[in-house]
């Protein structure tokens, strides 16, 4: 490098390694969250919401920190976002459809 | 890869289409950022339709997750998790110029990757085993919900599909790991390591979510 006279206007971002270290723990201890609320808490109806829910906080963490959105600019978390986008879009659609022709057995039976 | 250049010193030189380093670097990234987005709707199809298949048929997906090992599921989400904070640190150890560090740390990550397979491994023996498997290959005969073979074909199709991306993101940290050992990397350039990074943690990320819903919740 060096030969550019636009270097150094820029530079990379450094993730400090306490943060990196931070999230793994933090992580782990969500991971022990939710193998002792889904195995050892009888929630009932709320298990999949609450699993969902931690499991949501664990991948913010890793998009945020490990894949280092935190730090990027805007166009990489809208590219990114658009994918979770269209997966509502198909979801709800899908969703929708289902559950709008009952009795609902009946389709797949 | 054909317009990056290399010295004789094997040090990196921008391709001339880009502005400088830095706009080289973020517009490889941008593109593998597209990449995710197709990764997250391939894998987004199966979620989609295993929720709603587990809001059809809640209980087949209950007693499918009982016949899962929940303690290999959960050893192989540790096993993610440490993989993902060492590609993480790799990547760390670049920027800093800690190359024998960095060097440990691709190692690593790719035992962990080694580690989640031979666990798997050891899970889909004892499924195949018992017949616990999708559609018409199923021959369990203690299955209680008529629909089991459904859940096998979610856990088959998911699990397997995810399979494929940590022996695929095992092979490109292998080949990061070449070119590190050679000496392509340093703290100006280090663009292969962070686009191979990134794809390593989306499948840390799909894993966080296919560990509650098969094995926890079912």
């Amino acid at each position: 490098m060096g030969q550019n006279a636009n270097h150094g206007h820029e530079e990379h971002h450094i993730i400090p390694f306490s943060i990196l270290r931070n999230v793994c723990l933090a992580l782990l201890v969500l991971t022990i969250l939710t193998v002792f609320t889904a195995k050892f808490i009888h929630l009932g109806v709320l298990a999949t919401p609450v699993a969902f829910l931690i499991a949501f906080v664990k991948a913010m963490l890793v998009m945020a920190y490990f894949m280092g959105l935190k730090y990027e600019g805007n166009g990489n978390r809208i590219i990114f976002g658009t994918g979770f986008f269209f997966l509502a879009v198909l979801a709800f659609f899908c969703v929708l459809d289902i559950w709008t022709r009952l009795p609902v057995q009946d389709i797949f039976s | 890869m054909s317009t990056v250049n290399q010295t004789a010193k094997g040090e990196h030189h921008y391709a001339h289409h880009f502005r400088d380093a830095m706009h080289e670097f973020l517009t490889s990234k941008e593109g593998i950022w597209v990449f995710m987005v197709t990764e997250i709707l391939m894998f987004g199809g199966l979620f989609v339709g295993y929720f709603i298949f587990h809001a059809l048929y809640p209980e087949t997906f209950h007693e499918g997750a009982s016949h899962l090992a929940w303690k290999m599921g959960a050893l192989n989400t540790v096993v993610l998790i440490a993989s993902s904070w060492t590609m993480a640190l790799s990547i760390h150890y670049i920027q800093r110029g800690l190359n024998s560090k960095a060097t440990m740390c691709l190692i690593i990550t790719i035992l962990c990757g080694f580690i989640f397979m031979i666990v798997k491994y050891f899970e889909y023996t004892s499924k195949i085993q018992h017949g616990l498997l999708p559609g018409k290959f199923f021959h369990y005969h203690e299955a209680v919900s008529q629909q089991l073979p459904l859940y096998f074909g979610f856990y088959f199709c998911m699990t397997g599909l995810h399979g494929i991306h940590v022996v695929l993101g095992m092979s490109l940290i292998g080949w990061v790991l070449y070119r590190h050992l050679k000496g392509e990397f340093n703290p100006h350039y280090f663009t292969a390591v962070e686009g191979v990074g990134i794809f390593w943690h989306i499948v840390d990320l799909i894993w966080i979510f296919l560990f509650p819903l098969l094995y926890l919740v079912g």
